[in-house]
């Protein structure tokens, strides 16, 4: 048992070197190839690339260990509950709770407001920007949740994934045409930010376990696109924020 | 000690954005489904190897690789701009930079984490008919054609939404014309390209890039390689299955 623990982890290990190849690669040959300047801070650049590795590998044991089982058998607890209204309530909080504190959306959120300051959209005070960074990162979070509960709503009722996303972006087409310009790039953007490395996971481990445990669902055809919903829903509510302000 | 301030800093961070995470699944556990998991012990291990990996990796890339990747962004930003007249923005001036940016685009996707899960799931729940490997590739090759395309519209000044609304149709399209089975894998790996390695990256590169070419703005005209960075795996994916299957054919009449 533990030679074998061992055995995977070595692998992990040759795994995540093999990942990281491209990146090493692309870097090392611009910087010598094109910028032609000598490497800045090569230990540092070492001892960067040494705790990638290990943190990669760590990573995907982690996975396999924790999350990709803890989403499978929340899946299975709610089906064998036969809960339909608790299982929306979490799916909701389980998406407005992993974005609301997600790094790079507070990141854009206050690049978004400079924008819009810039733009004349809001007042240029500190506060202004604040509030409007703030509304953004709701708007946004609870655009993700809507977005899970759609997307288990979908399996549960075994809809087709496309009409939903083509209708999405349908509707993404036609609020462009009546957004303000300054919120489009960051409404498009927003799409992007919304899921974390931590929430891709345990949404994808829900999708497939309540779409394997749900008769007459195919875990191939209805478990992925949860993700999808999560990247298109914040694009309309964004748009939809900037045509109200 | 810098080093160890840096991780322990960063291992917090961590543990404050999965904070949320945790607190919906023991709330839900409690209140509602009353019962632990089965193998909770392994589970709450997994946790803390996920949580470790992820430390782990964020300060590595802050240690080694963001630095020079942002520090590059800017220098062939800036290099490129030495040979353009002020005045005149040509599209072409920036080729070395569209280069650049599809090869990092290729290059974070590939070791994107977000990804990487994904793809391992795919692989279980096809029974092995999609490679994990062969779908990040795929993926990341959409990512390297969005990113180069994305930074020449930063250069040329055309509107977002006209590549993105064409994506859209393109995208519908070839969903019509993909086996049934790829699209909702398709569409997800959409949104699961932009997370921890690509996003500081290509945020500086279109940063960097909307600074240095005259008459753009890095406020307005940084915006936008996201979008472009997930739109354009989805085309990628669908193509991919729809070589495999045509590959697939090609061998099976040949075997008859």
């Amino acid at each position: 048992m533990r030679v074998t623990a061992l055995a995977a982890l070595w692998r992990r290990l040759a795994d995540a070197l093999r990942d990281l190849a491209p990146i090493i690669l692309v870097i090392a040959f611009f910087q010598i190839a094109v910028i032609r300047q000598p490497f800045p801070d090569l230990a540092g650049v070492a001892l960067g690339l040494v705790c990638v590795v290990l943190g990669l590998a760590l990573f995907v044991q982690g996975l396999e260990l924790g999350l990709f089982p803890l989403g499978e058998a929340i899946a299975r607890a709610f089906v064998h509950k036969g809960s339909a209204a608790a299982l929306l309530a979490f799916a909701f909080c389980l998406g407005f709770g992993t974005t609301v504190a997600e790094p790079a959306l507070v990141a854009v959120g206050d690049k978004a407001a400079e924008v819009a300051a810039e733009a004349g959209a809001i007042a240029g005070s500190e506060e202004a920007r604040n509030t409007y960074a703030f509304r953004l990162r709701m708007v946004v979070a609870f655009s993700v949740g809507v977005a899970i509960v759609l997307g288990v709503l979908r399996i549960l009722k075994g809809w087709p994934l496309h009409h939903l996303i083509i209708g999405g972006y349908a509707l993404v087409t036609l609020m462009t045409l009546f957004a303000p310009d300054e919120i489009i790039g960051v409404a498009y953007d927003s799409g992007g930010v919304t899921t974390s490395t931590i929430t891709v996971p345990l949404v994808t481990a829900l999708g497939v376990g309540l779409a394997s445990s749900i008769r007459g669902r195919d875990p191939m055809l209805d478990g992925f696109g949860l993700i999808a919903f999560a990247s298109l829903t914040p694009m309309i509510f964004v748009l939809a924020y900037g045509m109200v302000l | 000690m810098e080093f160890v301030t840096m991780l322990l800093q960063t291992g917090l961070g961590t543990l404050f954005d999965v904070a949320p995470i945790v607190a919906v699944l023991f709330l839900f556990q409690a209140a509602v489904l009353r019962r632990p998991p089965p193998n909770a012990g392994r589970i709450a291990l997994g946790f803390v190897f996920v949580l470790l990996g992820l430390t782990l990796f964020l300060v590595g890339l802050e240690e080694g690789l963001f630095p020079i990747g942002e520090t590059m962004a800017v220098q062939l930003t800036s290099a490129a701009l030495g040979d353009a007249a002020a005045s005149v923005v040509r599209w072409d001036d920036y080729i070395m930079v569209y280069a650049f940016a599809a090869a990092i685009g290729f290059a974070t996707t590939v070791a994107e984490p977000s990804l990487i899960a994904v793809s391992i799931k795919a692989e279980e729940v096809s029974g092995g008919s999609i490679a994990a490997n062969g779908l990040r590739v795929a993926v990341a090759v959409g990512v390297a054609v969005g990113v180069a395309l994305g930074c020449m519209r930063i250069v040329t000044g055309t509107p977002l939404p006209w590549y993105i609304i064409a994506a859209y149709a393109v995208v519908i399209v070839q969903t019509f014309r993909s086996g049934r089975n790829i699209i909702p894998l398709a569409y997800d790996s959409g949104g699961v390209t932009t997370s921890t390695v690509t996003v500081p990256v290509l945020a500086a590169l279109g940063l960097g890039l909307a600074a240095s070419v005259p008459g753009r703005s890095p406020l307005i005209d940084g915006f936008g390689l996201i979008a472009f960075a997930s739109v354009f795996p989805i085309m990628s994916v669908l193509a991919y299955a729809m070589a495999v299957s045509a590959i697939a054919r090609l061998r099976g009449s040949k075997r008859e």
